[in-house]
């Protein structure tokens, strides 16, 4: 089976800054995947890199067997690839509902070109606020939620594209026990229904328990591949870690 | 088109002196905008502040206008602080969209170019000095000293700005400020007080660079919309904040200007400067420097 | 508040139109034709400024730019065969819409404030190549030479109150328009341009599509209410197309007024379109200009939502 998605040997500088430096990675059709490195290694650029937000200059980014290089972050969302934002964007402007309301509109009636109705849109937007414990707020403002909560949302939108891999960019940072166990419920529901995950994130519990791969990322480099009980054991790995 | 060779050379070193002073008034778009992600575009507003400013003590008391614009650097640079603090409370501490913030500032430009309207009304008005006449003159090359002393004094306005950014300390935290806020307040030093003394310095440039304007030509109140273009087409071709490529770009502006103001006539320099800055946009948005 | 679609609000606005005119109409005054005309006028350019402004975020400083092509247009083509002045409004709609479009094409990939800083430079250069252009009149100016009348069959209005007709006309399209957008999934589109683009463009929108159907629209609109510009001057320099007021009124009204809704640029021009007739008239205008220039910086602080938005926050405040 050809990987869902396949980036090769991408690089990316800011000025003299290579923040990425020839990282091959490959995904399968609903697989989870684990990604993890220190702060500065490189997540988020790799992240903006395979979404779209920033343009690789170097390798290419393959997802369902098209080529993504060229195209601007709301093609690949059309496509299925969705993301989220490590720092949670919400529209300010509007309620929980209408911040969903937006890529169901904008993706997913773009891809299946049937227009649901105004009322089928509302009851999706409740599913998934629902999904994510956020039904009681769903005509309030994102300012008036807890950072819990507007990662939460973050989530939610991310899911309402109806993607076929999610890339979840540190949504757990700062979150409770139980509440990281919420997130991780909801992740491995939605890998059940056949979405592939990469699961960004520096609490290692919950990466050890979600991820069947993982995969580390040290200065822009990728310094480890495979499994999760052998990757963490990898001396490299480790030492990056820790530190010299 | 018989292009006398004289006319070229000439053309082509007014231009070069132009440059130089355009890279003085686009100095302190470098700062605010380069460094600062200010959107300052009553920054010429305040140019031709300076130039009426260094016009009127001129008129009133005879001081030559580029010893007027050191006396009025502490003036502007308060200015550019008072208005630095306006800016942040309003609009950068709030969080705000980029609307309001740009909205302030023009808002800023249309007033101070009104007011002058009303107080100066909208002849041209010019200074006097006892090197506005007079030309150097090299071979067939004339080197008027009303463009050419403006230019070494922009010349060395430029080179003192490089110096102290790279430099002093100060000077080191605004390039800091620019690039990672946050590191910055670890090595405790306040972003939001580097931010002000950076404001308040290209402010105080842009009042240095009007009283030289004065120098070069009559001014009156909407000049200051004509350089908008100018001064940003610099920073643009020139890569934002890149000092050396500010100025190599303002000295091309300068040459093509010249070239077009005398081949084709002077009305049609202002919209050089929009020609360059679509082209650069188009093709090379990094600018020729940038990074 | 109650929803009204839009096809009822079409009629409503429609009647209101044909209200306002027959009221005109019998009063008759021509001052009153010419005064209201300029308020209608600004009630489209601010409304026009605010679908790129203040649904999308992005700031047209050179709304003059738009507003005169559409009046040179005009002159343009009044000297190579003259059109009826409804047709010249199309065809101003079509220049600026292009114009706004190719512009928008160019800078808008980049930052947003390119684009606002391309518009302030683009106010200069058209006005340079206006003003190099002699065959519609250069720095000389050109005359329109206004009919007295319009006369069709046995129909006879005077010229002024056609045109008072057509530009009314064109403030209620332009309101509808603006309204509609709002509402529709396209003004969801720009509200999300606005609040957040990077998140949009990541939740699907096509964010450049989107700000260049705006950027159209916006421009197309300005262009249409310069069309007639031509006629109801008789006399059109570079310095009047080009002037001041258009540039900080298409701003300054839809900021005082309130830049989330289509209501808030109906509420700036009408107040400060009618303070400034009144102004004009007894100081100067370039007094009047400080003051408009003075209310935005002042509004801008202290009031970023416009007057809409502290009448919605009055309310919001009596409700909890």
């Amino acid at each position: 089976m050809s990987p869902l998605l396949h980036v090769d040997n991408i690089s990316k500088r800011f000025g003299g800054f290579v923040a990425l430096d020839g990282v091959t990675l490959e995904v399968a059709p609903g697989e989870r995947l684990g990604l993890i490195g220190p702060n500065g290694s490189g997540k988020s650029t790799f992240v903006n890199c395979i979404s779209g937000t920033l343009q690789n200059e170097v390798g290419s980014v393959r997802f369902d067997n098209q080529v993504m290089d060229g195209l601007a972050a709301h093609q690949r969302t059309h496509r299925g690839l969705a993301r989220s934002f490590q720092l949670p964007r919400p529209f300010h402007s509007m309620t929980l509902a209408d911040n969903l309301r937006i890529p169901l509109l904008y993706t997913v009636h773009a891809r299946q070109g049937a227009l649901r109705t105004t009322a089928e849109l509302e009851t999706r937007c409740h599913e998934l606020l629902d999904m994510v414990g956020l039904l009681a707020k769903a005509k309030q403002m994102p300012r008036d939620l807890t950072q819990v909560e507007m990662r939460k949302l973050e989530l939610a939108r991310a899911m309402a594209a109806e993607p076929k891999l999610l890339i979840a960019d540190e949504a757990m940072a700062g979150l409770s026990h139980s509440e990281v166990e919420d997130i991780l419920t909801l992740l491995f529901q939605l890998n059940e229904r056949g979405i592939g995950i990469i699961l960004i994130e520096h609490i290692m519990s919950a990466v050890m328990k979600f991820s069947q791969r993982l995969a580390v990322l040290v200065s822009g480099k990728k310094i480890a591949d495979g499994k999760p009980e052998e990757v963490v054991r990898n001396p490299e790995v480790v030492r990056a870690y820790i530190g010299e | 088109m018989d292009i006398s060779f004289d006319l070229l050379i000439n053309a082509i070193v007014a231009g070069l002196l132009l440059g130089g002073f355009y890279a003085a008034v686009t100095a302190g778009i470098s700062i605010s905008f380069g460094m600062l992600d200010i959107v300052n575009i009553a920054h010429p507003g305040f140019v031709i502040l300076g130039s009426y400013l260094a016009y009127y003590i001129n008129i009133h008391f005879g001081l030559d206008p580029i010893l007027v614009s050191i006396l009025m650097l502490p003036v502007f640079y308060a200015l550019g602080c008072l208005i630095y603090q306006v800016y942040h409370l309003s609009f950068e501490k709030r969080g705000q969209d980029a609307l309001r913030g740009l909205a302030f500032f023009f808002g800023l430009l249309f007033v101070t170019e009104v007011s002058l309207i009303l107080v100066f009304g909208v002849d041209y008005r010019y200074v006097e000095a006892s090197y506005i006449g007079p030309s150097l003159h090299i071979g067939f090359v004339d080197l008027p000293l009303r463009m050419l002393v403006p230019c070494i004094a922009a010349l060395i306005l430029f080179a003192a700005i490089e110096l102290f950014i790279t430099r002093t300390f100060i000077g080191r935290a605004i390039m800091a400020v620019s690039q990672d806020q946050l590191a910055l307040q670890l090595q405790a030093a306040d972003p939001i007080k580097i931010k002000r003394i950076a404001f308040g310095l290209s402010i105080a440039v842009a009042a240095v660079a009007g009283a030289l304007l004065i120098i070069i030509q009559p001014v009156e109140p909407s000049v200051g919309r004509e350089y908008i273009g100018r001064v940003f087409a610099i920073c643009v071709l020139g890569g934002l904040g890149s000092m050396p490529g500010t100025l190599i770009a303002a000295m091309l502006l300068g040459v093509v200007e010249s070239l077009t103001a005398t081949f084709y006539g002077p009305s049609w320099a202002p919209a050089v400067a929009f020609g360059f800055l679509l082209l650069t946009l188009a093709f090379r948005p990094a600018g020729l420097l940038g990074r | 508040m109650t929803r009204v679609n839009t096809a009822n609000f079409s009629l409503i606005m429609v009647a209101i139109g044909v209200v306002i005119t027959l009221i005109a109409h019998a009063i008759g005054v021509d001052y009153l034709y010419f005064a209201s005309y300029t308020i209608l006028q600004f009630i489209v350019l601010a409304t026009a400024w605010n679908i790129l402004g203040g649904y999308c975020g992005y700031v047209n400083f050179g709304s003059a730019a738009f507003f005169a092509l559409g009046a040179y247009s005009s002159v343009f083509i009044h000297k190579v065969f003259p059109l009826p002045v409804p047709l010249l409004i199309v065809i101003g709609a079509i220049v600026s819409g292009v114009v706004g479009l190719g512009m928008g094409y160019l800078t808008l990939r980049l930052r947003g404030s390119f684009f606002a800083i391309a518009t302030l430079a683009l106010a200069v250069v058209l006005q340079t190549l206006v003003v190099n252009w002699d065959f519609v009149g250069g720095s000389r100016g050109a005359y329109i030479i206004r009919p007295e009348y319009l006369e069709v069959g046995s129909f006879k209005i005077p010229y002024i109150e056609y045109l008072f007709i057509l530009m009314l006309a064109l403030a209620i399209i332009a309101l509808v328009t603006a309204r509609t957008i709002e509402r529709s999934q396209l003004g969801f589109g720009f509200a999300t341009i606005r609040d957040d683009e990077l998140a949009a463009e990541a939740c699907g929108v096509p964010t450049l599509k989107l700000k260049l159907i705006a950027t159209a629209l916006s421009g197309a609109f300005m262009g249409m209410a310069g069309a007639p510009f031509p006629y109801y001057i008789g006399y059109l320099q570079p310095q009047s197309a080009f002037g001041l007021e258009y540039a900080v009124n298409s701003i300054a009204m839809p900021m005082i007024g309130g830049t989330t809704s289509w209501v808030g640029p109906l509420v700036g021009a009408v107040l400060l379109g009618t303070a400034q007739q009144y102004a004009t008239v007894t100081i100067s205008s370039a007094v009047n200009l400080l003051i408009v220039g003075l209310m935005l910086v002042a509004f801008v602080i202290i009031a970023p939502n416009g007057l809409v938005g502290l009448v919605q926050e009055r309310l919001r405040r009596k409700r909890s």
